[in-house]
């Protein structure tokens, strides 16, 4: 196992907000083109905020681990804000990542930045 | 926390027979074995009963034995040595795609000076093909290597069939034995090996010691020049404890740890293929008696390795999050498995230390951890 900090060893050993939401207001699916590994997002959105967020990955403990973080991160944060969480931020509430697996952060930050998108989507859609 | 060490294809523990067999070249008989003098000497005896030994294990002379720091020199000497004899006379080298990177960096360097390689595919459970192998040599060619036992999946090659070839073709065969040393049969004339490369921290012998073996005759440049020591093939004072202690290491082997590494093995398989969805990586026969290799589909390698971590258990994965260049595992994707197979892939590797109870304890946990992290799988369900 790679060296990583306490906070990504117990993100990746009990992670928050596993699985899918049955009706998601948008969903987000992204494949890593490095390493292979893949990542879903759900979110259900009210009152532009994000009222419930869930999501599945096969992927290292980094990525697990990273999933879970930005799920908590973004959760009752406007989708506005929520779209402007980086792989930094993520990383530093994991009390940091190793450089090799920046990239996995990346995997969740763009799941979250596409689910968003696809709640926008079909929002403007039903608008129109 | 309990440790259970089922990473044994990567390094093992050494055996307190072995360390207690060095300790008084470290205190005692402590000399240069190079020294004229009464505890130079005593070292020098040591080093060449050690060789005798060393020689004894695979059928060879005692003078064909050079002592290196390890498999990973040895391969170097063998193909780097080889190749600035022969060429440019001859320049080809046949391998396979699934050699440990020790031979192929080595091949991928020699490349760059003028080298030609073959690399060799291998089937679905990693064979090579002996006609293809046939087929490959040209008269430019000087040598086949082979990895005997393979460290990740375990697949172990027909070295005598391909000994048989390479002696009628009349081009030299060497063979990296690091994993499979003392766990099948080695015999350098039953088998025509004329190199042959050795380690001693796979068989609870100490790190940083290994051998080749090179048969009588054979022209070979050294890599490391100096005063002239191993027959001025590897020059610089001879680490006699770490020698002292791979001979001890070759000398206890026995074979009945083969036979219940291989039974306690077995049962480990069956076990696991009793969880839906997995797949063995390499061969069920013909394989390292303490080699296993699966793959549990839709769940990362490292996940189920790092879960099983967390419970004190030491594996390791050929997945491409564990390896620095992020690149799945050469060796699996050889087989020709999808990315996602082979980045599932978990090793075990056991030991003679490996007891029943580590074993019952470990096939507890996995199907658990195996659930769970499935739950969490965007694979599960069939939608990608
Ligand atoms: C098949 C094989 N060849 C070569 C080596 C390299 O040996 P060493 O670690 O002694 O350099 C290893 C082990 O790491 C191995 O498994
Ligand atoms: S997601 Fe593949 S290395 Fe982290």
């Amino acid at each position: 196992m790679m060296k990583y900090s306490k906070k990504v060893m117990q993100e990746f050993l009990h992670p928050k907000n596993l699985g899918e939401i049955k009706n998601a207001d948008g969903i987000g699916k992204v494949g890593n083109p490095i390493c292979g590994d893949i990542m879903e997002v759900y979110i259900k959105v009210k009152d532009n905020k994000i009222s419930d967020i869930k999501f599945k990955t096969f992927g290292c403990a980094a990525a697990i681990a990273t999933s879970s973080m930005i799920t908590q991160l973004a959760k009752k944060k406007t989708t506005k804000d929520a779209k402007k969480i980086s792989i930094n931020d993520v990383a530093k509430s994991l009390r940091g990542l190793p450089s090799l697996k920046m990239h996995c952060s990346a995997l969740a930050t763009d799941a979250l930045k596409l689910a968003i998108k696809d709640y926008e989507n079909k929002k403007k859609k039903a608008d129109r | 926390m309990k440790f259970v060490y089922l990473d044994n294809a990567a390094t093992t523990k050494i055996d307190s027979r072995v360390l207690k067999a060095m300790l008084p070249y470290f205190e005692k008989d402590y000399g240069n074995a190079s020294s004229q003098h009464l505890i130079g000497q005593n070292a020098k005896n040591a080093l060449e009963k050690s060789r005798k030994i060393i020689a004894k294990s695979i059928s060879a002379k005692t003078n064909e034995i050079i002592f290196t720091s390890g498999g990973t020199e040895s391969n170097n000497l063998a193909l780097k040595g080889l190749f600035f004899e022969n060429y440019p006379e001859k320049n080809h080298i046949i391998t396979t795609k699934i050699e440990h990177d020790s031979i192929l960096n080595t091949c991928k360097w020699l490349e760059k000076k003028g080298a030609k390689i073959t690399y060799l595919n291998v089937n679905k459970e990693g064979f090579m093909n002996y006609k293809e192998l046939e087929k490959s040599i040209t008269n430019k060619t000087f040598l086949v290597t082979i990895i005997h036992g393979n460290n990740e999946i375990g697949v172990i090659q027909d070295i005598e069939k391909i000994g048989k070839i390479c002696k009628e073709k009349g081009v030299l065969f060497h063979v990296d034995s690091c994993q499979s040393f003392t766990k099948v049969p080695l015999n350098v004339n039953k088998q025509n090996l004329d190199l042959v490369t050795l380690n001693s921290h796979k068989i609870h012998g100490p790190k940083g010691v290994g051998a080749l073996y090179i048969r009588k005759g054979i022209k070979i440049n050294a890599l490391i020049h100096g005063g002239g020591h191993e027959k001025a093939l590897r020059s610089g004072t001879e680490n006699i404890p770490g020698i002292v202690g791979f001979a001890k290491a070759v000398k206890i082997a026995k074979k009945r740890d083969v036979k219940k590494m291989e039974i306690l093995r077995n049962k480990f398989i069956k076990e696991l293929l009793k969880i839906p969805n997995v797949n063995l990586n390499g061969p069920m026969k013909n394989r390292l008696c303490n080699n296993i290799n699966i793959s549990f589909n839709n769940i990362e390698g490292e996940a189920i390795g790092g879960y099983l971590e967390s419970f004190g258990i030491c594996t390791s994965t050929g997945s491409a999050c564990m390896s620095h260049s992020l690149e799945t595992s050469h060796v699996l994707k050889a087989l020709g498995f999808s990315p996602l197979r082979a980045n599932s892939s978990l090793r075990i590797s056991l030991s003679k230390f490996t007891t029943e109870k580590e074993i019952n304890y470990v096939i507890n946990k996995i199907p658990k951890l195996v659930n769970k992290l499935r739950k969490i799988s965007p694979l599960e369900g069939g939608k990608w």
